[in-house]
This record gives structure tokens, C-alpha cells and sequence, in this order.
């Protein structure tokens, strides 16, 4: 022990001789813990300006020509700004930075028992391009002409020539802000699929990885094997506004579905991207206060890669009428309709793994349960979309837009909330307020089902998409019509509110809340071994651990506690 | 169900809103089983004091069929979706029945231009009768349309018809439609196609034979002679 | 936080080096990345035979000479990497300086090529061929760039006796910056 003592003392000594000291300690720092806070606090930052414009452009739906508070009045440019750049940001710089770079920056070495990443440095790079790429797109807000209005899909001819967009200079700089993101993202992939395949504790063999060390290298590799013909098409749209190139241009022998095809072979692996590591977060909060071994490890792996495979084959759902052969429709149904059944699979063996347990509605189980409730509903309406036939009337409509926001908002807001509430305490050392969590909570669940539930109805009878005021639509214009926008509206901006009591609750508990100790929710795994918050190097050397078995050993009937933390010898 | 709020005008609306009915109902179904089994097992497993959780690998055959049963179930479900689907989607998308007649709509930033073929029912003629934004049609006749776009994507949709088609720039794209019902209702661009996007409204008129014919009489520019 | 190497980097639960795992990783990504490009223009050729006209003007005499330069530039990878596997320092930062040369011999070639034909009016505007052409030979270009810089890094290691092991992990990037241009070659210069 002194030993340890002594190395410790040692590295410390180092630090104070060779880095830098003060704030410029955490800028420059290559922890991955620290790395994981510059990703968790950009992408926080970046989803309160995401919401922000969902409240701007929700305000003139539902109350056409308002002068918007905090805001102003909408101009039509304006609006097709607010809605490119929302969901652009939720799905770049919220979704993939919290629940991928965040969680899977501070939990993978914690989980597998390792002091850090493999290459700290290519970590610390892929944050400083990632924040730069956040710059890039918040600057693009300001110039002239505004942040690009061309919907975040980018479709030419319409994004590639600035006289049909009017928003030339942002339309470049957007797209620029994206590809570096994945340029990002592609860095800090490396670091988590080799760190997971080759830094683990000994004694840990593959079948006993966490599920959310799993799902956000899983989700790792299938974006960096679909990112890469949307780079090119990226390169070739950049080429077409900025060189006069006719990539997607007709009249030059170009042709605009290539950049559709390049965009949704992308685009659909993209959205198991975020949802694996949701899943990953949903599962193994389920089992802890469950007090239950997740039900069928393996069959929950196969079926997440098998997803994430399926997931290559149905892209072109997307542009069922958008100008394809029809034949290739047929197919595309085909394999659509098929992934329901992984996907299915997934969401069957989290509800079997409440079977038997002892359940118990702490704040992230709350969390959790609702992510399974909600994206249930998200699920199922995609099948709606995945036959083509329904397709034909929904595509394109507010339909759409409900089913993905049942799917996105629980993935990315109920996902990052389960996550966040449960490793608060290992994070940050203390404990969150149980109460104002469960305020927080019902006031984000409650308001954002009387969002999206009017936006399937307004989908249903044909309400389209991207839209600033539907006054010239006599049938899109009733009475009842705009009450319902009125009440989705007005739900947006109750749930925003109640966001409030969130960050008072983390201020409060980070400031004053009840220390908490290392194993405050009674968990296996291996983060939970060691000190909240972790050290540098997260367990003294001679401390690492070593597995004697799986990650979900609750309730194992040898045992007279009802876990079994992963480290604990025989 | 979606007639009750927006009228079949078209002979394959009343398809397409069945494919929608029955996804429902299937759908429909898993999900109030899915949620219900759902909220069930979190009221029936609650924690309570002195009660320990039960150790399940996941092998057991008694909790494992209550995946592999709904499993194979789905699968089935999802077939009668795919074939109710293909059907739908060959009868709209795939073939294309006789035309009676043809018409021509072009897409611009921002209004829709429709080229009716006139008294001698000819595209490309002189007789031929131009609108912007007002297509006229009659009841109960087969239309092949020709969709085209002068410069971005748009997208010719009527929601009464529940038809959807974009228009690709360079491209002249077929599709079909046979109106059932008179009345006059919206036209909408259904592709993101720049600030303008939101004016692109239009209307399509949908006549009897005889109103059709005197609309024809009246705006033919050689009958106007 | 000290910059002395994480713990985690000295495991290796499946056996091979972690450096040889990322790499293979990295080029993974390469891979779609160029197949996309690639694949967009095969697309775009099949659909257009009339860019015959456009792809005829290219040197095929100047690609084949590059092609050669950048094989021979692989070769010496090799070199450096078994030298390297001996623990021969110098010798190994000396074929990786070759392959730099190579690689630099490359870019001259290419920028010679690409001046003449831009003079000649052949821009990446003036014809979508010619677009796929300077884009896809350009970002080519750019990773034998980039390349060449780190493989600068790696050699003056090398020289100093120091992380050896990473002569084989640029090698196998060389190579792989070596197949596309072994695919590229034959759409640009050959098929006309």
C-alpha cells in the first residue's frame, strides 16, 4: 500500500513539474473523464439552443405572424433556417456528442477496468475538432444571409446553388460544421472500439462487457462504416456551391438522387447510431433497480448487430416517391418491415427482464422505463412509413415528423436523462435531489406526449412539412387545426420550463447534495468500484480490477445480497 | 378513419387508406399489448420489503416463449403488411392504366404551372389551355400526368387523392390519377424547395362532365378565336 | 495530467498490438469513404458513355509512370518495416525517407499533370467527368499528403530509435493510399 501511496504521490508530483496548472489544465487535459465533460457540457449547451428555435419556429405555427418573445417576428427565410439548424443540432451536436462521446468517453475505460483510453491525445484532438465544428455552425448563424435553410437532409439542387436558397454563405458553412463533426467522430471512434477490444481488465472476457460499453462501440463501428459515402457526397456538394462543379446538377450530366442515395445510406444507420447506446444506457438501468440479470445478454448483442446490419439495406424508405424506379420500393418495404423484428427483440427482452424483479422507481429507473413506454410508440408508428403504400400519403407529412420525434426524443432526451441521473453520483461525488428528479421528470414526459400526439393527428389529415404558416391551405386552415398547434405549442414551451428544474437540481446537488459514495445505486459493474468522482488514472495501479464474472449477477440465489459486484474474488 | 376528416377523391384513396387501417389495427394491437404487459410487470414486481429478485439466465423455456411467440407473431403480422403494402403501392406506382387524358405540371420556385391538353385532348398543341397554380379536372376520367421541375425538387402532392409524387429537375416522371368526387380542394408542394416553399398552394378542380367542357370551351385560346 | 502512456495501452485482450488494431479500423473507414466516391462515379460513367470524350484527353503515359512511383514507394515501406522488425533504427527511417520521396516525386508529377491540363481549359467545372476526375484524384492526393507528413514523424523517431512499431502502422496506411490509387488508375486513365 505504501507503494501505491508512493506512486501516486509520484504522478502527482509529475503533473505539478510538467503541465499546466489552473483552467488551462482542464483545456489541455487528455483524462478522458474531463474529455467526456467538454462533450457532455457542449452538447447540454448546444441542445438548449436546439430548443430554443423549436420554441421560436413552434410559436408561429401556432400563432402565425407573432412577434416572438425573445425572439421577434418569423420571416419564411427565417424559418427554414430555425428548422434546418434544429434538427441539425440535435442530431450532431446533441444526441451523438451526449450519448456517444459523453457516456462512452467516461464509462468505457471505467467499465472495463482501465486507467484511459488508448490515445488520449487523438481523444483530446477529436473534442478540439468537434468544438470547432460547433463554432463553425453557431457562426454560420450570423452571416449574411443567415444559418442555411435547406433542411438538415440538404437536398440539391436547392443546397447547392445559393441563388435557390439565398442562404449561400451559411448553406457552406453548415456543411463544412458537419463534416468536420464527423471527422470528430470518426477520431473518437478508433479510441472506443480499440480500448474495448484490447484494454479490459484481466479476467474480463467479451460476454462480460456492460451492454453500454457494447452498444457505443457497436454504435462506434456501424458510423464509421456508413459515414463514408455521405463524406464524399459531402466533398461533391461542397464542390457544386463553392467551384461551379455539377455533381447534382441535371443539366450537367448530375443527377440529385445520387446525393438522396448518398445521404440515406448514411442516414438510416444513423439513427441506430444514437439508439444503440440509448439501449445500452435503458438495459443496464433496468437491471440494477430491477435487481435483475438482463434477460438473454447474448440474444440482446446478436440482435443489436444484426440490427445495426439490417440497417444498410433499408435506406432508400426515405425516397419511396422521390423519383426512384418503383420496383425498387418493393424491396426496400421488404427490408423495412423486417427491421421491426430485431428492433422488437430488443425492446422484448428489456420488458422480460422486469419479470421477477424487485422494482424499485428511483429517478433514473423512471427514466429508463419511460425511454421503453415512449419509443414503443416511435417504433410502431415507423411502420406506418416502412410500407410503402402508406407512404405514398404520409410521406412528407407531419406524420413523420411525430413518428421521429417518438423515437429521437426518447433516444436523446429520456436517453441522456436516464443516463445522467444514474452516474451523476460517479461523476460528480454527489447525490441528485430525488424529488425535484421526479418533478423534472413527469414535467418533461407528461408535456412531451401533448406535443407530438396533436402533430400525428395534424399528419394524419395531411398537414406537410417544413411549412412557416399554412394560411394558404383552406384545408389545413380550420379552427381546430390551429388549436391544435396552439396546444403542441404551448406543451413545448411548459416542458421547457420544467428544464429549469432540472438545472437547479444539478447546481444545488453539485454545490451542497449529499456526498455520495462509490456504489450508491448497489451496482456490478466496475465504474461503480472505485471512488466518486474517479481519480486521474481512476483506480491507483496497484488497485485495478480484475473480473470473476458477468456484469448482471442481481438476485443470484447463492448470494445473501442481491448483487455482485463484477471485482469481488470468489 | 382519415375519411372522416379529409374526403377520398381519388379510386385509390380508399386502397391506401385501407393499407393505413390495417397497419393500424395491427400496430394497433402490439402496442397496447406490448405497453400493457409492460406496465403490468412493473406494478406486479414492485419492490417490497423482504421479497428477493428471482435469478433468470434467459434460458428458461416458461419466460423465454413470451419472446419467441410474440417474436414469430410479428413476423407474421409484418407479412400481411408487405403484401396488403406491394399491392397497393404496384395498383398506384407500378402501372399505369389507360389515360383518358393527359396533363402536364411543372414545378418552379414558388407555383405550379399546369398545361391542360384542350379541346383536341393533345399535350404540346395550340389548343392547349395554361394556369398557373388552378388544375382542372374531370370526375370519374383516367389522367396520366407528366411531372417536371425548372429548377429545385418539389413534390405534387393532393392530400384528397393521397397522392404524393416529387418532381426532379431533368426528369419528366408519370404517374396516374382517377378523380371520384367533385369539390375543389388543396394542392400542396410536399419538398422543401426554398423561402417560397410555404406559397406553393394550389387548387384542383374537379368538375363534371359538363362543367369541365364549358371550362375547356372558355379557356382554350382557339376557341377563344 | 501527465502525458506518460495510460496503463490501458500495454493490454491487449485479443492479442494483436492496439496500434495494428487502429489502423485497420481507420482504413475501414478509408474504405467506404473512397468505395463511396468511387462508386458514385462508376454510376455516373455507366450512365453517361459520352464521357468517353472527356476521359480520352487524360495521360495515361503520366499515370502509369505515378503508379509506378507509388508501388516503388510501397516496396520501400516494406523495407523500412523489416528493417524496423530487426530494430535497425536508421535503416528504417532511411527507406521511410525513400518513400517519402516517392510520395513527393508523386505530388510533382501530378501537379506537372494537373497544371497542363487545367491550361488546357480542362477545369473541375468545366465537365462533370473532369469534376470526378480532380475530386477524387485530389483527395487521393491529400491522404499521400498527409501520409507523407506523419510518415516524416515516424521516421525521425525511427532515427532516434523510438516507437518502432509504428514504421509497420504507416507502412500498411502507405499501402492502403497505394490500392486506391491501384483503382483509380484504371477509371481515370485506362477506361476511355
Amino acid at each position: 500500500m505504501a507503494d501505491t501511496a508512493v506512486a501516486i504521490d509520484h504522478e502527482s508530483h509529475a503533473d505539478a513539474h510538467h503541465g499546466p496548472t489552473g483552467i488551462l489544465k482542464y483545456v489541455w487535459s487528455t483524462d478522458h473523464k474531463i474529455i467526456a465533460m467538454q462533450y457532455l457540457f457542449t452538447g447540454m449547451f448546444m441542445a438548449v439552443i436546439g430548443g430554443f428555435m423549436a420554441y421560436v419556429f413552434r410559436m408561429q405555427l401556432a400563432f402565425p405572424g407573432i412577434s416572438v418573445p425573445g425572439y421577434g417576428q418569423v420571416s419564411p427565410g427565417e424559418y427554414n433556417s430555425l428548422i434546418t439548424n434544429h434538427g441539425s443540432i440535435m442530431i450532431f451536436w446533441v444526441a451523438m456528442p451526449v450519448l456517444i462521446a459523453a457516456f462512452g468517453n467516461f464509462l468505457i475505460p471505467l467499465m472495463i477496468g482501465a486507467d484511459d483510453m488508448v490515445f488520449p491525445r487523438i481523444n483530446r484532438l477529436s473534442y478540439q475538432i468537434f468544438l470547432l465544428s460547433a463554432l463553425i455552425l453557431l457562426a454560420s448563424l450570423f452571416v449574411a444571409g443567415g444559418g442555411f435553410g435547406g433542411a438538415w437532409t440538404s437536398y440539391p439542387p436547392l443546397s447547392a446553388v445559393g441563388e435557390y436558397n439565398q442562404t449561400n454563405i451559411g448553406a457552406t458553412m453548415w456543411l463544412i460544421a458537419v463534416a468536420l463533426e464527423f471527422v470528430a467522430f470518426l477520431l473518437g471512434g478508433i479510441n472506443f472500439i480499440v480500448t474495448l477490444m484490447n484494454s479490459r481488465a484481466p479476467g474480463m472476457k467479451a460476454y462480460d462487457i456492460p451492454l453500454t460499453a457494447w452498444m457505443i462501440v457497436l454504435a462506434s463501428v456501424l458510423f464509421m462504416l456508413s459515414v463514408g459515402p455521405l463524406i464524399a457526397g459531402a466533398a461533391m456538394l461542397l464542390f457544386d456551391q463553392t467551384l461551379g462543379t455539377g455533381f447534382f446538377d441535371p443539366a450537367r450530366g448530375g443527377d440529385p438522387i445520387l446525393w438522396q442515395h448518398l445521404f440515406w445510406f448514411f442516414g438510416h444507420p444513423e439513427v441506430y447510431v444514437v439508439l444503440l447506446p440509448a439501449i445500452g444506457f435503458t438495459i443496464d438501468i433496468t437491471s440494477t433497480f430491477a435487481r435483475k440479470k438482463v434477460f438473454g445478454y447474448k440474444i440482446m448483442l446478436y440482435t443489436a448487430v444484426a440490427t445495426a446490419v439490417l440497417s444498410f439495406f433499408v435506406w432508400a424508405h426515405h425516397q419511396f416517391v422521390a423519383g426512384i424506379d418503383p420496383r425498387m420500393a418493393n424491396v426496400f418495404t421488404i427490408t423495412t418491415l423486417l427491421i421491426s423484428v430485431p428492433v422488437g427483440e430488443l425492446l422484448f427482452v428489456m420488458i422480460a427482464t422486469l419479470y421477477g424483479g424487485a422494482i424499485r422507481l428511483a429517478v433514473p429507473m423512471l427514466w429508463a422505463l419511460s425511454f421503453i413506454a415512449e419509443f414503443l410508440i416511435g417504433g410502431v408508428t415507423g411502420i406506418f412509413l416502412g410500407a410503402s403504400g402508406a407512404d405514398i400519403y404520409f410521406h412528407d407529412t407531419y406524420f413523420v415528423l411525430a413518428h421521429f420525434h417518438y423515437t429521437f426524443f426518447p433516444i436523446a432526451i429520456i436517453g441522456t436523462f436516464a443516463a445522467f441521473t444514474y452516474w451523476f453520483p460517479k461523476m460528480f461525488g454527489k447525490m441528485l435531489d430525488e424529488r425535484l428528479g421526479k418533478i423534472h421528470f413527469w414535467g418533461t414526459i407528461i408535456p412531451f406526449n401533448f406535443i407530438f400526439i396533436p402533430l400525428f393527428m395534424l399528419g394524419g389529415i395531411g398537414q406537410h412539412r417544413r411549412i412557416y404558416n399554412f394560411e394558404h391551405f383552406p384545408e389545413l386552415a380550420e379552427p381546430w387545426m390551429y388549436n391544435l398547434r396552439a396546444i403542441a405549442t404551448i406543451s413545448l414551451v411548459i416542458m421547457l420550463l420544467f428544464q429549469l428544474v432540472f438545472f437547479l437540481n444539478v447546481i444545488k446537488s453539485w454545490i451542497g447534495g449529499e456526498k455520495a459514495g462509490n456504489n450508491p445505486w448497489k451496482a456490478n459493474t466496475l465504474e461503480w468500484s472505485t471512488v466518486s468522482p474517479p481519480p486521474h488514472g481512476n483506480w491507483a495501479p496497484a488497485d485495478l480490477p480484475k473480473v470473476y464474472r458477468g456484469p448482471y449477477e442481481y438476485g443470484h440465489p447463492d448470494r445473501e445480497e442481491d448483487y455482485w459486484p463484477q471485482n469481488e474474488p470468489d | 378513419m382519415i375519411e372522416r376528416y379529409l374526403v377520398q377523391a381519388s379510386t385509390f384513396a380508399g386502397s391506401i387508406d385501407g393499407i393505413i387501417m390495417l397497419v393500424f389495427i395491427l400496430v394497433g394491437f402490439w402496442l397496447l399489448v406490448a405497453e400493457g404487459v409492460f406496465f403490468w410487470l412493473i406494478w406486479r414486481f414492485r419492490a417490497r420489503p423482504g421479497e428477493k429478485s428471482q435469478y433468470l439466465t434467459g434460458k428458461e423455456k416458461h419466460v423465454k416463449r413470451w419472446i419467441t411467440i410474440p417474436h414469430a407473431l410479428v413476423l407474421v403480422c409484418d407479412l400481411f403488411i408487405i403484401v396488403g403494402s406491394i399491392r397497393v403501392w404496384y395498383n398506384v406506382k407500378q402501372q399505369l392504366p389507360e389515360a383518358d387524358s393527359t396533363v402536364r405540371i411543372i414545378g418552379q420556385q414558388w407555383a405550379w404551372t399546369f398545361q391542360h391538353p384542350g379541346p383536341d385532348n393533345e399535350l404540346d398543341t395550340p389548343d392547349d389551355i395554361f394556369t398557373v397554380n388552378d388544375l382542372h379536372v374531370e370526375v370519374d376520367k383516367t389522367y396520366h400526368f407528366r411531372l417536371e421541375s425548372r429548377d429545385v425538387l418539389h413534390s405534387f402532392s393532393v392530400p384528397v387523392f393521397r397522392l404524393k409524387q416529387d418532381a426532379v429537375p431533368g426528369r419528366a416522371i408519370t404517374g396516374w390519377f382517377q378523380p371520384n368526387r367533385v369539390g375543389e380542394h388543396d394542392i400542396q408542394c410536399a419538398e422543401i424547395c426554398g423561402i417560397g416553399h410555404g406559397v406553393m398552394a394550389a387548387r384542383i378542380h374537379i368538375q363534371d362532365a359538363n362543367q369541365h367542357a364549358e371550362w375547356i370551351a372558355e379557356n382554350s385560346t382557339s376557341a377563344a378565336q | 495530467m501527465s502525458h506518460a502512456k495510460p496503463i490501458a495501452t500495454l493490454r491487449s485482450a485479443t492479442g494483436i498490438p492496439t496500434g495494428r488494431l487502429a489502423i485497420w479500423w481507420v482504413l475501414a473507414s478509408e474504405v467506404v469513404i473512397f468505395g463511396g466516391l468511387i462508386g458514385s462515379y462508376l454510376l455516373h460513367r455507366l450512365g453517361h458513355p459520352e464521357w468517353a470524350d472527356a476521359a480520352a484527353v487524360t495521360n495515361t503515359t503520366i499515370g502509369a509512370i505515378n503508379t509506378f512511383v507509388l508501388l516503388t514507394s510501397s516496396f520501400t515501406a516494406v523495407l523500412a518495416h523489416q528493417a524496423a522488425e530487426k530494430g535497425d533504427g536508421k535503416t528504417a527511417a532511411k527507406y521511410l525517407l525513400f518513400t517519402i520521396g516517392g510520395a513527393l516525386t508523386f505530388v510533382c508529377i501530378k501537379s506537372y499533370e494537373w497544371w497542363s491540363e487545367i491550361s488546357h481549359g480542362y477545369t473541375i467545372a468545366s465537365h462533370t467527368f473532369w469534376s470526378f476526375y480532380y475530386t477524387m484524384a485530389g483527395l487521393h492526393a491529400l491522404h499521400v499528403i498527409a501520409g507523407a507528413i506523419i510518415m516524416g514523424v515516424v521516421a525521425l523517431d525511427a532515427y532516434r530509435g523510438r516507437e518502432l512499431h509504428r514504421v509497420e502502422l504507416i507502412g500498411i496506411y502507405w499501402h492502403f493510399v497505394d490500392v486506391v490509387w491501384i483503382f483509380l488508375f484504371p477509371l481515370l486513365y485506362i477506361a476511355k
